[in-house]
């Protein structure tokens, strides 16, 4: 490999998902296979983001027995993590990608166990909202 | 570009069906969009019909046009032996649409 070696930061990361000829230049082009399965898993990310985003407008459109605030902070909760989850989904994408270029191991993320958890709470909280009514 | 010299397989067809596979993945994920819209679309019209509202519904359905037509283009590149990668550009703009859903829809929440 040879040329400027971007450093390994997050940064870096998000300077090449505007300069696609810069991925490009970096290592050899793996098996299109790869490419594809990466390109999968980023759209599944992409959905989970938008079934979060959805999440957030039907709690603002159909829990409207709670509370004004308590509402409102579910939906923020909901469509933050959403948004918050689309950016993950491209940073992943694209560190996977590059990972794969350079022939080195792909990156490894506590972002799904946090999501995980995130969602478990919310769930938990939707469950005590709707069921036992609390703040309503 | 040399046809059917994939490690497998014996023509054209790779026999994982990665190509039908990500393009039923784009189509699923237009879908979810389509869903996520719909929900994004009630959510601005709620407060009632106004220049306001109608402008977060306008901006909603370009969201949603813009995906539909980046999956369309990208289904389109996925019908060749050899597809290329996914460009960073596309990632950018499918996921700019779910930030824009998020965005207008969040301002008209209740």
């Amino acid at each position: 490999m040879t040329g400027p070696r971007p450093p390994r930061s997050g940064l870096a990361a998000v300077r090449l998902w505007f300069a696609p000829e810069r991925l490009r230049e970096e290592g050899h082009t793996p098996d299109y296979r790869f490419s594809l399965a990466n390109e999968r898993t980023f759209l599944a990310w992409l959905r989970t983001a938008m079934a979060l985003v959805g999440g957030g407008f039907a709690v603002d459109q159909f829990l409207t027995d709670t509370t004004r605030p308590l509402r409102l902070a579910l939906s923020l909760v909901l469509l933050a993590g959403g948004a918050l989850c689309a950016l993950r989904a491209i940073n992943h994408w694209i560190r996977c990608e590059r990972a794969m270029r350079r022939g080195e191991d792909l990156p490894s993320s506590r972002f799904p166990v946090a999501l995980a958890l995130a969602v478990g709470v919310v769930a938990l909280g939707m469950v005590l909202v709707v069921a036992f009514g609390w703040g309503v | 570009m040399p046809e059917g010299k994939g490690p497998v397989g014996n023509g054209t067809r790779d026999p994982g069906l990665q190509p039908e596979r990500t393009r039923l993945a784009w189509r699923r994920t237009t879908l979810a969009c389509a869903v996520a819209a719909s929900l994004a679309g009630r959510q601005t019209l709620a407060s009632g019909i106004g220049p306001i509202p109608l402008l977060g519904l306008a901006l909603t359905v370009l969201a949603w046009l813009t995906f539909l037509g980046l999956a369309h283009r990208r289904i389109r590149t996925l019908y060749v032996p050899r597809p290329p990668a996914l460009s960073p550009r596309a990632a950018v703009v499918a996921v700019a649409c779910v930030l824009a859903m998020a965005v207008f829809g969040s301002a008209t929440l209740h």
